[in-house]
């Protein structure tokens, strides 16, 4: 006899038929009614006409029944909120039942239906099972706490249930201490500010002990919330390390996973001279490739996590290439993530055995899979120096096989490598030739002109060749019509007798006949730089071209810190912050890795110095913004950039001025090469990034987006409260993208100045002087009020504070958005260019408090449709809090009404340029959302009015 | 907003053929249509192998695993460790398994409404509430015929009326009051090898996955150690949470109380070369002509080292080039089948015998005018060696404590082939 019969109902009449069956008086019928209905719900009929019936049977000692009931409440609930209220006197009474499995049942359930109105019943019931004698009655209602706590938040916390729940940490029972730290975990996820999960050195005690005793499942929740504690020293980060090594060796992968984040995070606090060090490392290798030996959805995972440490710290993995090698029947989503990682750990000392297995590999049948296993042997010979020659003879012989797609991936790739090592491979042009007709992409074509164009003086035919393409420009993608055009042009510079007419037609074609602007400028540049002066041309156009940078998609370090946080999450498989795509993720708190506290910390910072020397080799970086590039150029910066190394870099320069604007396409030019890159082969060093370069720290210096920006620089901001509201500090400039300078910084203001409190970090191998700054014109006209004071040459690895004086006398430019400023940076080295996002609230002014009658009359003079209108969320304070905070920002209350219950405050502030804004706020005592209205005769501040209304109250 | 959503939202069941056949909601119910997103998916992968794990909808992130040719697809709604949610899901069907005998769809449905009850034990509000098969048992007792023909005269249910006892000790894992006429302990040490074999026959990768899967049916609350010959064989072990790994650092020596019934202990990796023998070599010579629409193909396998055990079970399979249209071959031992559609040859050999090495000969016919295939393919080869664990791990002893009674004890050894391939 199987459940298969609960399926087979008559069609006619069903509900009909059940309706009768489950008011049967007959237990033994009800029972089997009721099942009927589960297995409809099972799938996906819709059986909740059948609520009263169901809950009526609700009322009985047989658990079965009972368990099905609420099975079926469960899932209904929500569309019968009326209904549902029927139950709960059966819920309440449940809960006083002897059997702790009922009381258990009823909790856990009630706790499910997610009803408002249910919600007071719940509320006694709860208490007392948070204190049940009967540790399961305990766990569960723990858990219970945090969906009432997504119901109804203000009550879970008058109730004081919260409180509750941080005593269950402290609970006999492991169990219960590894729901409570869940539930806790949750809830906090979703209030990042409250200060719920206080970890200290005791609580931590505890939840090391509990994680020798709970479950697996437990385990992972005490792990992860361990993961954001703040060791005070080096000392207590190796002995929680010690405690938790030993989870390394679980069965359950997600276990070993949080571990590994653990010890990731914690490591970072080791000296390396430490021998623990040396130990936790070893010992991190095995669990990891263990995991490879998994179901494949987990290698998959672990893959991705796998992806990042290698990247953070390689030497754990360095020895285990071969556990990555490909197997013919891995499913293509882990042989990709495998040749992925194949590549990262691609050294000298393996590289042989890695080409074997790659050239292997490209015989293989999956077409995305071959291609990516090409590619990978251009990117080894990027990599690895010593294996550039035999790289280079694979790739010819696999040109040779002819196979189309082969053929086209291995000179996207041979075009790399030429850019990385110049003059030594060009033997090899003669070959790439002779496939010149079988290429139909877009990128292999583009990578082909390159070729063609750049080495245009060693191709007898290069003119004919450039003659085939240019046949059907039209047809062409941009890619490669804008390819097309920069090769012609660099031929007629090398030879220009033979191929004036050819310039002359591609010119015309490019100015002329074509609608993309982009192509267009490109053609009227080149056009008019022909014309004026051929000299400079060709300065421009054969420049030498910034060497390529070795590793390729690497991912940014502040990211890759913060994904390091991140290990064995959603963030870690799609390796973007959570910020950046889970849905209602507003408060999401970005993590950072702990500072280095180890002795030995001068010699140190291991992630940033590679990069930096790496970054430092490089003759010229090209900033990605070269609009801002253009407004800041004609700024004076002082004495220009000098020394043979930054050679290119002025020549690029000079060649600005010349043009005196409008290089936003030459710029593109340079790096045209480069960008053609995208899908995986070697980007070029300093504007590599995928990320247009200074958008990643404006969205950082965003004082909203970031929320609380780092969790454990909260204390750096506590002097200053007697001012505005002050941002914790946030890296506007990375150290990879100013050859080793790091900025970061906030703004603030003080008894009515405005200051930029910056630090600057030499992450280089060098010394740094000489420094300067300028900000671009901008929307209030905000300037350095002083010159920037560096007063010692900053040495490798030193930082130095400093508050630069601002005023708001500078020129005016209206930006988008509105509160974006851009900076420019000088150092001995190079300039450097980034923006950032200034909160508002810094231009209020002192003198912001209007007259109560003023205040009447302006509100009713600005017209209704500048009135705009937001939400602030989750914010507990009270009416006279909010008043007294929001003043220390020179926000001014002028009048305070309650009407029916709610406090109406009415406020005033100015802007440094005269601006009023009036605020209207509305606070319900019971609802943590308070409503902003904005009056503003220039509405489009309103918008950013609003976030530094938000930014302050929430700090 | 949306309100928060910790772990796993809803689960839908999906069988080969694109039906969703059973789907659970922890939370609101999410319509089926969000299915939609994973069948795009796996329309791409074209095959179901190939799908992947994490997919993200507008609204949702939909994990997936594939067992039993049945799709577990969770959705989730916010940034959970999806390890959690993929080991998890693997817990699920390892339970119906369990349960049921087989993780199937004819199961499943037949058990639909114990599915359900299973589902509401495992999870709650997306922590995992139960997911030991000992304490799932004492709460929802698994089907037997003879239970529904007692149940169904008696009136009685399936499910249990008291809180199980393990739940909430210090060992989850194990019931209290177990008692057993016959007391038995088992271990089954088994090792399969990984490998990559180049064309030349050298090994490009080996390594060895061994586990220890016990079978233990003791009375009582038994405290058991279990110790080896060569112990330093195992460096990189995952271990049952059962097993006290203080004792086993210090020592080396596996201390534990054991769960009731079938689990497994260990489960280990060696990876140094050495160590890991290769039990068979293959001799192979697979050609096609330019132009002739034909090819050959022959292949040998003989064994190696095998320690004077026999090789058996062996079975050859491979995924011939798609231009491939049929296979005349003659085996010396054994048969051969050659599906034209998948292109799938596999060659049941059976038992090696040294003196009489199997072979596998003949021609290859190509579809016409198709071009000679550019790649050979992979030979991927099962085996299985009795009595030999092929990296010498040995069982030294069992020793019991806590309980009075004399066990039997037995330890059986296997050496299988994993994914071992052998490229031409």
């Amino acid at each position: 006899m199987t459940d298969s019969k609960y399926f087979t109902t008559t069609k006619k009449g069903e509900i009909f038929e059940l309706k009768a069956e489950l008011n049967s008086d007959k237990k033994e019928k009800k029972k089997e009614a009721v099942k009927k209905v589960i297995a409809s719900m099972t799938v996906g009929k819709d059986v909740s006409a059948l609520f009263p019936d169901v809950v009526n049977c609700m009322q009985t000692d047989n658990l079965e029944l009972k368990k099905l009931v609420y099975l079926y409440l469960m899932n209904y609930a929500k569309s019968q909120p009326d209904m549902a209220i029927m139950a709960v006197n059966t819920f309440v009474k449940d809960c006083e039942d002897p059997n702790p499995l009922i009381r258990a049942l009823a909790v856990r359930t009630m706790g499910c239906i997610r009803v408002d109105k249910i919600t007071e019943y719940l509320c006694e019931p709860l208490r007392k099972c948070l204190k049940d004698e009967d540790p399961y009655v305990r766990k569960t209602a723990a858990v219970c706490v945090a969906k009432l706590h997504d119901i109804n938040a203000q009550l879970v916390e008058d109730q004081g249930f919260l409180d509750t729940l941080k005593d269950l940490i402290s609970d006999s029972n492991p169990m219960v201490v590894a729901n409570a730290v869940a539930a806790l975990s949750e809830i906090a996820e979703s209030h990042p500010s409250s200060n719920l999960l206080d970890l200290n050195p005791q609580s931590i005690n505890k939840l090391l002990t509990a994680l020798n005793e709970c479950t697996e499942w437990g385990q992972i929740f005490i792990l992860d919330c361990l993961a954001n504690y703040m060791p005070k020293d080096d000392r207590e980060a190796q002995s929680i390390c010690e405690r938790v090594t030993p989870r390394l060796s679980h069965a359950n992968s997600a276990v070993v996973l949080s571990a590994v984040k653990v010890l990731m995070k914690f490591m970072e606090m080791l000296s390396k001279d430490l021998d623990y060090y040396g130990t936790l490392l070893k010992k991190l290798a095995p669990p990891l490739v263990t995991l490879l030996s998994a179901e494949p959805e987990l290698q998959y995972v672990a893959l991705r996590n796998i992806n990042l440490i290698v990247q953070k710290r390689p030497e754990i993995l360095k020895h285990e290439m071969k556990v990555f090698f490909v197997k013919y029947n891995d499913p293509i989503y882990v042989k990709l993530e495998k040749l992925d990682i194949m590549i990262r750990l691609a050294s000298q000392a393996n590289i042989a055995q890695v080409l074997a297995e790659l050239k292997e590999y490209a015989t293989e049948v999956d077409v995305d899979f071959v291609r990516k296993a090409v590619r990978a042997i251009g990117r080894c010979a990027i990599k690895v120096e010593q294996s550039a020659e035999r790289c280079v003879s694979t790739l010819l012989d696999l040109i040779q096989t002819k196979v189309n797609y082969v053929v086209q991936e291995a000179i996207v790739v041979i075009k790399d490598i030429f850019r990385k090592y110049p003059n030594k491979y060009e033997s090899v042009i003669a070959t790439l030739c002779e496939n010149l007709d079988s290429l139909d992409e877009p990128e292999a074509r583009a990578a082909m002109i390159w070729i063609v164009g750049e080495y245009a003086e060693r191709i007898d035919n290069a003119d004919e060749l450039l003659e085939s393409f240019l046949e059907g420009f039209h047809d062409e993608s941009t890619q490669v019509q804008l390819q097309l055009l920069t090769a012609i042009v660099k031929l007629f510079l090398k030879k220009p007798t033979e191929t004036q007419e050819l310039v002359q037609q591609v010119l015309s074609l490019a100015t002329q006949d074509s609608d993309n602007p982009d192509l267009r400028d490109r053609g009227y540049i080149y056009w008019r730089l022909l014309s004026t002066d051929p000299v400079a041309a060709k300065e421009v156009v054969l420049a030498e071209k910034p060497l390529i940078s070795e590793e390729t998609d690497l991912i940014e370090p502040t990211l890759l810190d913060e994904l390091i946080c991140y290990i064995g999450t959603l963030a870690s498989v799609y390796h973007k912050p959570p910020s950046a795509f889970v849905e209602g993720s507003r408060g999401v708190v970005h993590k950072s890795l702990p500072p280095r506290t180890g002795s030995s910390e001068s010699a140190e910072s291991p992630d940033a110095a590679p990069s930096a020397g790496q970054a430092a080799e490089q003759p010229a970086v090209i900033p990605a913004q070269g609009d801002l590039l253009g407004d800041l150029l004609n700024l004076d910066l002082g004495p220009p950039v000098s020394g043979p190394p930054l050679a290119a870099s002025s020549v690029q320069m000079g060649a600005v001025d010349l043009l005196g604007g409008g290089l936003d396409s030459l710029m593109g030019d340079e790096s045209e090469g480069l960008r053609s890159d995208v899908g995986g082969s070697p980007a070029m060093g300093g504007s590599g990034f995928t990320a247009p370069g200074p958008a990643a720290p404006a969205a950082m210096g965003a004082p909203l987006g970031s929320g609380l920006g780092d969790l454990f620089d909260l204390t750096g901001g506590v002097g200053t409260l007697s001012g505005s509201y002050v941002a914790p500090k946030t890296v506007w400039l990375p150290a990879m993208k100013a050859k080793g300078l790091e900025i970061s910084g906030t703004f603030s203001r003080q008894v009515g100045s405005i200051c930029m409190d910056l630090v600057l970090t030499n992450k280089a191998l060098q010394v740094m002087s000489d420094f300067a700054i300028q900000f671009n014109r901008n929307s209030f006209g905000l300037a350095p009020a002083a010159p920037l004071q560096v007063h010692a040459p900053l040495a490798p690895n030193q930082s130095v504070e400093i508050s630069l004086p601002l005023n708001t006398v500078g020129s005016v430019m209206k930006m988008d958005p509105l509160n974006n400023l851009q900076v420019a940076v000088k150092n001995n080295i190079d300039v450097f260019y980034f923006s950032t996002l200034y909160p508002l609230h810094i231009l209020f002014v002192e003198d912001g408090k209007m007259e109560r009658q003023m205040f009447l009359a302006t509100w009713k003079d600005i017209p209704n449709e500048n009135e705009a209108q937001f939400q602030i969320k989750d914010c507990s304070l009270n009416a006279d809090a909010v008043s007294s905070k929001l003043q220390g920002s020179n926000i001014f209350t002028i009048a305070k009404r309650n009407v029916e219950g709610q406090d109406m405050l009415y406020q005033s502030l100015k802007l440094t340029n005269g601006i009023w804004v009036l605020a209207e706020l509305r606070i319900q005592p019971s609802n943590p959302s308070f409503t902003l209205s904005l009056k503003c005769r220039a509405p489009e501040v309103s918008q950013y009015v609003y976030q530094a209304y938000d930014a302050i109250l929430k700090n | 907003m949306c309100f928060q959503q910790k772990m796993i939202h809803s689960l839908f069941l999906i069988n080969c053929s694109g039906d969703i056949f059973l789907e659970k909601h922890w939370k609101s119910v999410v319509s089926q249509s969000v299915c939609d997103y994973f069948f795009e998916a796996q329309e791409k992968a074209i095959d179901v192998e190939n799908v992947p794990p994490v997919i993200s909808t507008p609204h949702h992130y939909l994990i997936s695993i594939y067992r039993d040719k049945i799709f577990f697809v969770s959705v989730i709604q916010t940034e959970v460790p999806p390890l959690f949610v993929i080991e998890f899901l693997h817990r699920v069907a390892d339970t119906f398994q369990d349960y049921f005998g087989e993780c199937s769809e004819t199961a499943i449905k037949d058990n639909v409404v114990i599915v359900y009850e299973l589902l509401e034990e495992m999870l709650d509000n997306g922590f995992p509430l139960a997911t030991e098969s000992n304490i799932l048992k004492e709460l929802i007792k698994p089907p037997t015929i003879l239970r529904s023909v007692v149940n169904s005269i008696t009136g009685s249910s399936n499910v249990g009326d008291t809180l199980p006892t393990g739940q909430l000790s210090n060992i989850p894992w194990r019931r209290a009051g177990v008692k057993y006429t016959n007391n038995e302990a088992y271990f089954d040490v088994i090792e399969e090898i990984d490998a990559i074999i180049d064309k030349s026959g050298s090994t490009v990768f080996a390594e060895i996955q061994g586990v220890i899967d016990s079978c233990i049916k003791l009375s009582g609350m038994p405290d058991l150690s279990l110790s080896f010959m060569n112990p330093r064989l195992l460096d990189d072990v995952s271990f049952h949470p059962c097993i006290r790994f203080k004792r086993w650092e210090s020592e080396r020596v596996l201390s534990f109380i054991p769960p009731d019934g079938n689990f497994r202990l260990i489960s280990y990796r060696v990876s140094s070369q050495n160590l890991v023998a290769i039990p068979v070599y293959v001799k192979h010579l697979i050609s096609f002509k330019e132009n002739s629409s034909s090819g050959r193909f022959d292949v040998t396998i003989g064994p190696k080292q095998n320690m004077g055990k026999t090789v058996e079970g062996v079975v050859m399979t491979v995924h011939m080039p798609k231009a491939v249209l049929n296979m005349n071959l003659t085996a010396t031992q054994g048969s051969y089948t050659f599906d034209p559609v998948t292109k799938v040859l596999a060659w049941d050999v059976g038992k090696i015998t040294p003196q009489k090495l199997p072979n596998l000969k003949g021609i290859v016919n190509l579809q016409s005018g198709a071009p000679k295939p550019e790649e050979n393919p992979s030979l991927n080869i099962q085996f299985k060696i009795q009595q030999l664990a092929i990296s010498g791990l040995k069982v030294n002893r069992l020793d019991m404590y806590g309980e009075k009674y004399k066990p039997f004890k037995g330890v059986k050894y296997i050496t299988k082939a994993g994914k071992f391939q052998v490229r031409t």
